[in-house]
């Protein structure tokens, strides 16, 4: 045994070369998201600048007035930690408490937005004021060391009004996630459950397709949902909508492409949770709807939760359907940054860009941040099952 | 389960997948053998220009669309076989080339040029995403304890990024002045340039491919590793297996099945590459099937969409996809039916 032990041991240099390249890897992978995060807070000058040093520092920035002295990163970092730490030592209790029973994901929903608006009123309305005060008094420990600025934030959510993009970006997102799981909830536990040929060749057709890529939908859609308005007189009269351009027709095409991997991912779920748990209330006289409704669905929401996750991804990060389905009313983010490329003739508007594309990230760090372990444990449940 | 129960519990979802993708599906079948166009007349136009004396006039022959009782511009629709697959294939041109034999002039038509990048960075990320994935997952797997937390957290990052903003947020580092290029630039003492010739931009974008699934590969591995059997690694050890031929004949053969699960997804998601090509903005040098769709289906300056060329080129991406996927297919079926009974 102990010679086992001995011969897993690694040598001193694997185990060197081991950290190494994690140290390496960790590096590259969050290298360009914290580098475009420092581009975004600062002047062109600084943003562009060729020395990575002045890209930090921002001299140029500082030089303008806008700019963070010791005091302000110090207590902007204490205010920082005792926040997060708030966050999640504390708010969860609120949480539990305070929400209705059975609704704790809708009390997690009102609870976080709560806290993003307090913390964003403290920390860039209160904060701000209470130290500028402070700096005037402190003499050299207020003077600015750190060049930044939220001048591009600003322009891009007030004057660019980013924030008609963000609001269409939610609501199509959250049309994607409420209707691909309600449909595939359903859809993955009749499968999960049936065992029959036709169950079999179902999930063989999604699994085609989910390969199928989504420019070959978008040209089958294009024809019909720029004229559905004639198509669809005969039987809607007037009242018949052109799809073109409509975010709810746009949810209903996301969730058709998530349908296939939903599907399989929640039937694996479903498969995890023991058949005699239903059998045993359908022998109680329960009909399949109702043990799924009294019984299955208190124990299903890790994995609800989990598929919601990548719904949310897809309905999030989609640029082709959203690019081409929607006009430039009611665009959602990620294709309305394209619009910066045609207007990026100056360093500023680059910068403009980077500050969108950062704001666009912020939620997704987020998530990651929140759902760390549900997002891993859905990677490997779909692998595991296949 | 009862089929009518069966039925109402799949239904919704399979009603949503028939009308939103297996009938687009058909749509797009017979669009690609139409064509729509505008009806278009000639009218005889005389415009005059006040002139000395007398005025000048010409009268010419113009052609312009017919214009409908609503306003609209008439338009017609033709079956007209296989001429939409003639325009983006453009097979004259091809066999021109191989008759000339100057096979690198075929790559100058936009789809053979698309399907080349497709093809080349679907099956060269494959092995890399897979590689480096596994390199992750061993050295997680190797760290301490406290630390594994952090590192997924980390590594997370580039797999969850919006892939456009993944994309731009490297374009940024590697444009003009970007940080990179400026300390590459201070290092060899030339001018470089990586967005103005195309292998620099494709060398780019597979590096995006690498860092944006490399984790998604890193987490399954590191899942699987969890599940090594300690018993035959013991063994192996005892029969005097070096660490190489540990990885090479136990744990390799242990992550098999995750490697084809991999391997499949990789080779579904990666053949519609098309947001790198956004983020680069490197349609003028490199561009992919997926993105010579769309570009067919945004409207060009006069405010037509190419729909029956867009949809030849679409049959055409799905025609490939096929191909690359009966392999890992075939595979997945057997392991489901010999798992059902």
């Amino acid at each position: 045994m102990s010679d086992t032990a001995k011969a897993l041991r690694q040598p001193f240099a694997l185990r060197f070369a081991s950290g190494a390249f994690l140290v390496f890897w960790c590096v590259l992978a969050a290298f360009p998201i914290f580098w475009i995060t420092v581009m975004s807070f600062k002047s062109p000058r600084d943003a562009f600048a060729a020395s990575p040093w002045d890209v930090i520092t921002g001299p140029a920035t500082r030089a303008a007035g806008n700019g963070l002295s010791i005091l302000d990163i110090v207590v902007g970092l204490v205010v920082l930690f005792f926040a997060l730490r708030w966050a999640f030592t504390r708010l969860p209790d609120l949480v539990a408490r305070y929400s209705p029973p059975g609704m704790i994901v809708l009390g997690w929903l009102l609870g976080a937005a709560v806290y993003a608006l307090v913390f964003v009123l403290l920390f860039f309305g209160l904060l701000p004021l209470i130290l500028g005060a402070l700096n005037g008094v402190l003499g050299p420990l207020g003077q600015p060391v750190l060049g930044l600025t939220t001048q591009h934030y600003e322009a891009v959510w007030g004057e660019n009004e980013f924030y008609r993009n963000f609001l269409n970006s939610m609501l199509v997102t959250a049309g994607v996630v409420t209707i691909s799981l309600t449909v595939g909830t359903l859809a993955g536990y009749g499968l999960a459950r049936s065992g029959s040929d036709l169950a079999f060749w179902l999930l063989i057709l999604a699994l085609v397709f989910r390969a199928l890529p989504h420019s070959v939908l978008v040209a089958g859609y294009l024809p019909w949902f720029i004229n559905s308005a004639e198509i669809l007189r005969p039987i809607f009269g007037e009242i018949s909508p052109t799809l073109y351009g409509q975010p709810w027709a746009v949810i209903a095409v996301l969730v058709a492409i998530n349908q296939p991997f939903t599907i399989w991912m929640l039937r694996s779920f479903f498969q995890n949770i023991p058949a005699e748990l239903d059998e045993a209330a359908r022998v109680d006289g329960c009909s399949h709807f109702q043990a799924f409704r009294r019984v299955i669905m208190p124990v299903m929401w890790p994995g609800v939760i989990t598929t919601g996750l990548f719904s949310f991804l897809l309905g999030y990060n989609d640029f082709l359907v959203t690019a081409l389905l929607l006009d430039a009313q009611n665009q959602t983010m990620v294709p309305a940054i394209a619009g910066y490329f045609n207007r990026e003739t100056t360093t500023t508007d680059q910068v403009e860009a980077v500050a969108a594309a950062v704001s666009i990230t912020a939620p997704l760090f987020l998530l990651v941040m929140v759902f760390q372990r549900q997002i891993v444990s859905g990677l490997t449940a779909g692998a595991v099952k296949g | 389960m009862k089929f009518r129960t069966f039925a109402a519990f799949v239904g919704p979802s399979v009603l949503m997948m028939v009308f939103f993708i297996a009938l687009p599906l058909v749509s797009v079948f017979l669009e690609s053998f139409k064509v729509t166009q505008p009806v278009m007349q000639q009218v005889e136009v005389e415009t005059c220009t006040p002139g000395f004396l007398t005025q000048t006039c010409t009268t010419e022959l113009k052609t312009i669309p017919v214009i409908g009782a609503d306003g609209k511009v008439e338009t017609t629709t033709q079956w007209q076989g296989l001429q939409s697959y003639r325009s983006v294939l453009q097979m004259d041109k091809v066999w021109a080339a191989i008759g000339s034999s100057e096979i690198g002039s075929i790559l100058q038509i936009d789809f053979w040029k698309a399907l080349r990048f497709t093809l080349m960075y679907t099956l060269l990320t494959l092995p890399l995403v897979i590689g480096v994935g596994l390199i992750i997952a061993l050295t997680v797997n190797n760290a301490t304890r406290a630390l594994r937390g952090p590192i997924i957290f980390v590594s997370l990052l580039p797999f969850i990024i919006t892939p456009v903003i993944g994309s731009l947020a490297i374009y940024w580092l590697f444009v003009g002045d970007g940080i990179l290029t400026a300390m590459m630039e201070r290092w060899s003492g030339t001018n470089i340039s990586m967005f103005a010739q195309a292998w620099t931009v494709e060398l780019l974008m597979y590096f995006y491919r690498v860092w944006h699934v490399a984790p998604f590969a890193f987490v399954i591995f590191y899942a699987g590793l969890q599940t090594v059997n300690m018993d035959t690694l013991e063994s192996a050890v005892i029969d005097g297996a070096s660490r190489w031929q540990r990885l090479r004949h136990v744990i390799v053969p242990h992550l098999m099945p995750l490697i084809v699960f991999i391997a499949l997804i990789h080779l579904m998601d990666c053949y519609r590459v098309f947001e790198e090509i956004v983020g680069f903005r490197s349609q003028a040098h490199v561009i992919s099937l997926q993105w010579l769709t769309f570009d067919f289906l945004v409207p060009d300056d006069a405010g037509n969409r190419a729909i029956s060329r867009a949809s030849a080129s679409a049959m055409l991406t799905m025609v490939g996809i096929v191909f690359l996927l009966i392999w890992p297919l075939r595979r997945t079926w057997r392991d489901h039916r010999g798992g059902a009974h």
